[in-house]
């Protein structure tokens, strides 16, 4: 009976507990993670169901434990996942590295708070939004989502799974206190109408069988632990066997293809809500719950006469930058509102600079953004 | 030279089978006890009769760290301290894998020390065994949280002053089902150790003094390996009735080695199965879960972008 035990139906459901419900409906049967303000509520959705299905929660005596142990839970098969906020985020960075290097398909969730430091825990914010990107020492190519919403907490967190498996690697999803905290209609399929991407196992034989030699797709099959490959995996620099090799080659052939596997792919994994955006002079780039919040400014701008468009980032890494040149040639500038000092608004006046001017709209976190500063910002963008 | 003599021209190990020839000659110093306490490892797992391919072994950063490379079994080479989690994650989704950490003194005591307490208080059914060599030799000995008191590092040039741990003591008092200590010279006893801990349920320690010539003894006057070695044999004594708190490691009194501690407790995962299973099945009403609300929701006017 308990076997069978995933919902489907309508709910009102809180967004934390939403993506707790999206892992499972995505396979998710092992939860490493310890406790954190405004993400803990995932874990504990998860020591309540999990035990349901046969799955392995555990709650660490740290983060760096538990995005380590999802990381080993990932190499025996099962799809794992942790989720945590700044402060834990900072712990897991060396870790997340780890994930990176060996190829390891995994789930982090990220309930942004106010920051840095222990900032404001029950408060929320954006402020991760770089780190996610940069966090770990090196180059990786990395992806992050932004759901806005419970129902797209919901969906999001089976999108991220759907791509950790794809392309071998920990997907983040950035969301911030707001969202995880906040209770909204949920719709959850039932399973066999939902898209489900499993990992590609090896169908090599054990001796044949190179665990980071790839194909066109840049992408290593996988093989799991006990299977009888006996392989070797390293965070060193390694070759196709999985052997470190400390050479300037080996580094060449090892790490700039852990970018490319998502450059190469972004078209793929790039997700974007546009919203009258061809014929606008001003776009607002926008992303979480920002891009809710923003709304009245545009509507108010709009009422003035101003052509505004948002255009959502549902992906924010890989950063849309073919989007955003297409659109800086065609529109009088941008205006970036997020709940940082400007880190995302970076990444638009990088793809940009040449064309137009960016605006930034900053806010610490722990409020939202005025809607006549942003409004004064349109107005500022669309007549200067 | 007599003719009739046949050399066999490719280099044989009698443990090839379970090690990674190709990988030969491995990065350990001449005289390093590592290559013993490798090969007793592997005539452990032998012994005990588990297949190989169901053995994972997993290891963290440092001279020991790089264990995992040289054996051919499914191995991790993870980061610095973060072994234990690594190997906790892959023994919980594969409950059928013996799962394995082989890793240092200072990667499982200094940087990993939460974890390896935390893994012993759950009694999660691993193997741990603490290669003690008294100090971070990849990095070129400096001082770790083993390194005896007066004794000298490249960060303790006027001599140790920390108090060192205990290991054995301190996996005991964490709840371990399993302690044990020996050094790089008592093989055999050694890979029995390691098959009694292969199938043994629960988390099991071994700690094994081991000699490390071309850092310890440089800095601490204590000869080549071997001179280390001869010193162990000298200075240790098998007492299996030992209190494992009350046997620490110095630089001249007794190596008290030993089976401290072998019991039988539940596992984490059999404390899941047989402690909440029954109460799963009880709490959930799945019919109320999973009941369709129908009511109008306030939430879909929120939902302005869709």
């Amino acid at each position: 009976m308990l076997k069978k035990s995933k919902l489907h139906g309508e709910f009102f459901m809180q967004g934390d507990i939403a993506c707790a419900e999206g892992a499972i409906a995505a396979g998710c049967r092992f939860f490493g993670g310890y406790p954190i303000t405004p993400a803990s509520e995932i874990a504990e959705r998860m020591s309540y169901r999990l035990p349901m299905l046969d799955g392995v929660f555990v709650q660490f005596e740290d983060e760096i434990a538990s995005i380590t142990s999802i990381l080993g839970a990932s190499w025996a098969g099962m799809k794992s996942m942790t989720a945590t906020s700044g402060p834990g985020w900072s712990l897991m960075n060396e870790n997340i590295g780890l994930g990176m290097m060996m190829e390891t398909p995994c789930v982090l969730i990220n309930v942004q708070r106010g920051s840095p430091s222990t900032g404001l825990p029950t408060s929320w914010g954006q402020s991760d939004m770089m780190q996610a990107k940069w966090g770990s020492h090196g180059d990786y190519g990395s992806i992050s989502l932004c759901p806005k919403s419970p129902q797209e907490f919901f969906d999001l967190t089976i999108v991220a799974f759907n791509y950790s498996e794809k392309y071998r690697l920990p997907v983040f999803i950035l969301t911030d206190a707001i969202v995880g905290h906040m209770t909204e209609k949920v719709i959850i399929p039932p399973v066999d109408e939902l898209e489900i991407i499993e990992r590609k196992y090896t169908t090599k034989k054990p001796g044949e069988y190179l665990p980071y030699k790839v194909e066109k797709d840049m992408v290593p099959d996988f093989a799991k632990a006990g299977d009888g490959y006996r392989y070797h995996t390293t965070g060193l620099t390694h070759d196709e066997r999985g052997y470190p090799v400390m050479t300037e080659e080996c580094q060449w052939k090892c790490v700039p293809r852990l970018v490319e596997k998502i450059t190469k792919n972004a078209d793929n994994i790039i997700l974007l809500e546009e919203r009258d955006v061809e014929d606008a002079d001003v776009v607002v780039v926008a992303y979480g719950i920002t891009a809710r919040t923003v709304v009245p400014a545009i509507e108010a701008a709009k009422k003035k006469g101003i052509k505004v468009g948002l255009l959502r980032l549902i992906t924010v890494w890989p950063f849309p930058e073919k989007r955003i040149k297409e659109l800086a040639q065609k529109v009088k500038g941008f205006v970036v509102p997020e709940l940082n000092l400007g880190q995302i608004v970076l990444e638009v006046e990088r793809c940009s600079a040449k064309y137009v001017t960016t605006k930034s709209i900053t806010h610490p976190g722990g409020g939202i953004h005025k809607i006549e500063n942003i409004v004064k910002a349109i107005e500022k963008v669309a007549y200067e | 030279m007599n003719k009739n003599i046949q050399v066999k021209k490719e280099i044989y190990h009698p443990m090839e089978d379970i090690l990674r020839m190709d990988r030969m000659p491995h990065i350990w110093c001449p005289g390093c006890g590592l290559g013993s306490d490798v090969v007793a490892f592997a005539q452990g797992i032998k012994k005990a009769n588990i297949p190989f391919d169901k053995v994972v072994i997993v290891s963290g950063i440092g001279c020991t760290g790089r264990v995992a490379g040289y054996l051919r079994l499914d191995s991790y080479h993870t980061t610095h301290g973060r072994a234990i989690p690594f190997a906790t994650g892959l023994k919980l989704a594969n409950r059928e894998l013996t799962v394995v950490v082989f890793s240092g003194d200072g990667d499982l005591f200094a940087i990993g020390g939460n974890h390896l307490i935390h893994a012993a208080r759950r009694n999660v059914d691993i193997n741990v065994i603490c290669v003690n060599n008294f100090i971070y030799g990849m990095t070129g000995g400096q001082n770790a949280p083993t390194t005896p008191l007066g004794a000298y590092s490249s960060t303790a040039p006027y001599g140790n002053f920390e108090p060192p741990f205990n290991l054995v003591g301190l996996a005991a008092a964490s709840g371990a089902t399993y302690v044990a200590r020996w050094t790089s010279i008592h093989i055999r006893r050694l890979a029995d150790s390691i098959a009694t801990a292969a199938k043994k349920k629960g988390f099991c320690f071994i700690e094994i003094v081991t000699p490390c010539a071309t850092v310890f003894a440089r800095k601490n006057k204590g000869g080549t390996g071997l001179d280390l070695l001869s010193e162990f044999k000298n200075r240790s004594v098998i007492n299996h009735s030992a209190d494992p708190t009350k046997i620490p490691l110095d630089m001249e009194g007794e190596i008290v080695c030993g089976e401290f501690v072998n019991e039988e407790k539940p596992t984490f995962w059999e404390n899941v199965k047989e402690g909440i299973r029954e109460k799963v099945e009880k709490k959930v009403d799945w019919e109320k879960m999973q009941s369709k609300r129908k009511r109008k929701l306030y939430a879909e006017s929120s939902d302005d972008l869709s």
